[in-house]
C-alpha cells in the first residue's frame, strides 16, 4: 500500500543553525499522525518543507506516492493545508474564501458549489457560508480553513498547530472533527502541536525536539502507564 | 476552463474584491495625482516654458504635459502598494496559501501581477475622467490607444513591486525601500519635465532619466494618448518587464527566495 506521507532523512539549516537534522517517518494511508514538539523543535520548518514554501536538497518528501521535489504539482494537488496563521480573507464571505481556493485548484462553477457545500457540511459550517470571515469567532474561522483544505478532496491533510489561540471547547471540537475525518474518510493527517491533550492513544505519535526525532509509535504504547504530558516532558527534558 | 485560467480569473477577482473593500486606498490613490495636476501643475505652469516637442503639435499647458506622468505615477504607486500587500500577505500567511496551489509558481505570480495591474488601470481611467472634468483632455481615440500602453507599463511597474517584495524580509523595511525606489524613479524621469529641459541643468541627470525604465513607461503612455507609438519606449519597457519578472520569479524560487526566512 502507498504511504500517505513519507519523509526521509530530511535536513534543513538556516545559515549555521541546523533546524532539521535528518528527520524520517512514514504515515500509512488513513493514519492520524501527531507531530509533538516544544516551540522551536523544527515543526514549522518541517511544514515549510512539506508545503514547498521552501525546499532542501537533503532528504525526500512523498505525498500520496508523489515525490514533492520531482513532481511538485501532483504532490501539492493531493495535499490540504491548514497553516498556523489564519489565512482567510476577512473581508470576504466564507463562501468567497472557499471559492477562491477551489479555483486555485482548478475547480469552478457548479462543481465548486457542490464541493464547497459538502466541505462546509462536513464541518457543520453550511449555515455560515454567507457571513464575512471577520464575523466568525476563532473556532469557526479554523473550521472554515479546514473545510477549505478539504475542497479538492486531498489524500493528506497537514495542520500546523491549528488550535493556537482557541478556547478549550473550540480546541476539543476541532481536534475531534479532524480525528473523525481521518477515521471516516481515510484521510492521512499530520497534526503538529505542542499540546499533549490533543493526541489520542491510538494516534501515531512522532516527537521531535531540536530538529531530531525522539520517538515514533502509537501514543498509547509510547506513554506506557505514564500520562502523555509527563512522558513528553521526560523525553524532551532529558534532551534539553 | 483549464486550471491555469480558472486560477488566473480567481486571483484577479480577489484583487478586485479586496480593492472594493478598501475605498480609502482608492481615494488616496486619486488624491495624490489630482493634487499634482491641479495644484502643483498650476503653480509650475508659470515657471516652466515648454517648447513644442513630439507627440505634441502645438504649445501645451504644463497640466497637459504632466498628465501621462501622473498616469505613470498611479501605476508606480500601485505597483509598490501591491508589493507592500504581498509582504503583508506573506507575513500573514495568505501568500503561503497561494503558493501551495498545484500550479507553477511563475504562473501564480503572473496572475497576481495581472490582478494588481487591472486595478491600477481602473484607477488611471478614473483619474483621466476627473482630469477631463477640468478640461485636461486628449482625443477620444487617445484614451483607447492608451490602454495597451497602460497594460505594458502597469505590468512592468507591478513586476518591479513583485521583485522587491521577494527581497524584503519584514514589513518594517518597506518604508525605506519606498523612499529609495518610488521617489528616485518618479523624480528622475520625464514625468514632470521633458528630458531636454533636464539636460539644460545637468547632462548626467538627463542620462539617468533616460535610462530610467519609468521614463520610458511614461513616454509610452504619453505617445499612446496621442495615438502614436514610440517603439524605443515600448522596447525598453518590455525589457524592464521581462527583467523584473525574472527577478521576481528568482526571488520567489522555493529553493532560494523564502529559504532564509524562518516561520
Amino acid at each position: 500500500m502507498t504511504a500517505g506521507l513519507r519523509v526521509e532523512n530530511l535536513k534543513y539549516r538556516y545559515g549555521a543553525k541546523e533546524a532539521l537534522k535528518g528527520v524520517s517517518f512514514t504515515l500509512e494511508t488513513g493514519a492520524f499522525g501527531a507531530l509533538l514538539g516544544p516551540n522551536g523543535a523544527g515543526k514549522s520548518t518541517l511544514y515549510g518543507l512539506l508545503t514547498r514554501l521552501f525546499t532542501t536538497s537533503e532528504g525526500r518528501i512523498e505525498i500520496a506516492g508523489h515525490d514533492l521535489t520531482r513532481h511538485p504539482r501532483a504532490a501539492l494537488a493531493r495535499m490540504g493545508v491548514v497553516f498556523q496563521n489564519q489565512t482567510l480573507d476577512l473581508d470576504l464571505s466564507v463562501r468567497q474564501n472557499l471559492s477562491y481556493f477551489a479555483a486555485l485548484h482548478g475547480i469552478s462553477g457548479a462543481e465548486a458549489t457542490r464541493r464547497i457545500d459538502s466541505a462546509l457540511d462536513r464541518l457543520n459550517m453550511r449555515e455560515r457560508a454567507g457571513e464575512k470571515a471577520r464575523a466568525l469567532n476563532g473556532g469557526h474561522r479554523r473550521r472554515t480553513e479546514i473545510a477549505r483544505a478539504l475542497i479538492h478532496n486531498p489524500d493528506v491533510l497537514l495542520l500546523d498547530e491549528p488550535t493556537v489561540g482557541l478556547d478549550a471547547a473550540a480546541r476539543r471540537s476541532i481536534t475531534d472533527h479532524v480525528h473523525q475525518l481521518c477515521a471516516e474518510d481515510g484521510l492521512t493527517v499530520l497534526w503538529a502541536t505542542h499540546l499533549t491533550d490533543e493526541v489520542h492513544d491510538p494516534d501515531r505519535l512522532i516527537v521531535i525536539h531540536q530538529g531530531q526525532k525522539l520517538a515514533d509509535g502509537h501514543a498509547g504504547d509510547l506513554r506506557g502507564g505514564m500520562d502523555l504530558s509527563d512522558y513528553f516532558l521526560s523525553l524532551t527534558g532529558a534532551q534539553a | 476552463m483549464n486550471i491555469y485560467l480558472t486560477a488566473l480569473s480567481a486571483i484577479v477577482k480577489r484583487e478586485a474584491l479586496r480593492f472594493v473593500h478598501q475605498r480609502e486606498r482608492f481615494l488616496a490613490a486619486m488624491v495624490r495625482p489630482l493634487m499634482w495636476l491641479l495644484v502643483f501643475a498650476a503653480g509650475f505652469r508659470a515657471a516652466l516654458g515648454l517648447s513644442i516637442i513630439p507627440p505634441y503639435q502645438t504649445y501645451i499647458t504644463y497640466e497637459t504635459y504632466i498628465m501621462p506622468g501622473l498616469c505613470g505615477m498611479i501605476l508606480l504607486f500601485n505597483g509598490m502598494q501591491s508589493s507592500l500587500s504581498l509582504v503583508y500577505d506573506r507575513e500573514m500567511g495568505s501568500m503561503r496559501l497561494l503558493l501551495t496551489a498545484p500550479l507553477p509558481r511563475w504562473w501564480l505570480l503572473f496572475s497576481k501581477l495581472c490582478g494588481s495591474t487591472a486595478i491600477s488601470i481602473l484607477q488611471v481611467y478614473t483619474f483621466l475622467a476627473v482630469a477631463a472634468l477640468f478640461d485636461i483632455t486628449v482625443d477620444p481615440w487617445g484614451y483607447v490607444a492608451a490602454l495597451p500602453a497602460l497594460i505594458v507599463a502597469g505590468l512592468m511597474l507591478g513586476a518591479l513591486g513583485l521583485a522587491l517584495s521577494s527581497f524584503i524580509k519584514q514589513l518594517e523595511n518597506f518604508a525605506g525601500v519606498m523612499n529609495f525606489v518610488i521617489f528616485p524613479m518618479f523624480f528622475l524621469s520625464s514625468a514632470l519635465y521633458p528630458l531636454w529641459k533636464m539636460a539644460e541643468s545637468s547632462p548626467i541627470l538627463r542620462d539617468i532619466c533616460a535610462a530610467n525604465p519609468f521614463s520610458h513607461a511614461v513616454e509610452l503612455i504619453r505617445f499612446a494618448l496621442y495615438t502614436k507609438l514610440e517603439p524605443w519606449a515600448l522596447l525598453w519597457t518590455l525589457l524592464a518587464l521581462v527583467g523584473f519578472m525574472l527577478l521576481a520569479i528568482w526571488g520567489y524560487d522555493p529553493a532560494r527566495g523564502m529559504a532564509n526566512r524562518k516561520g
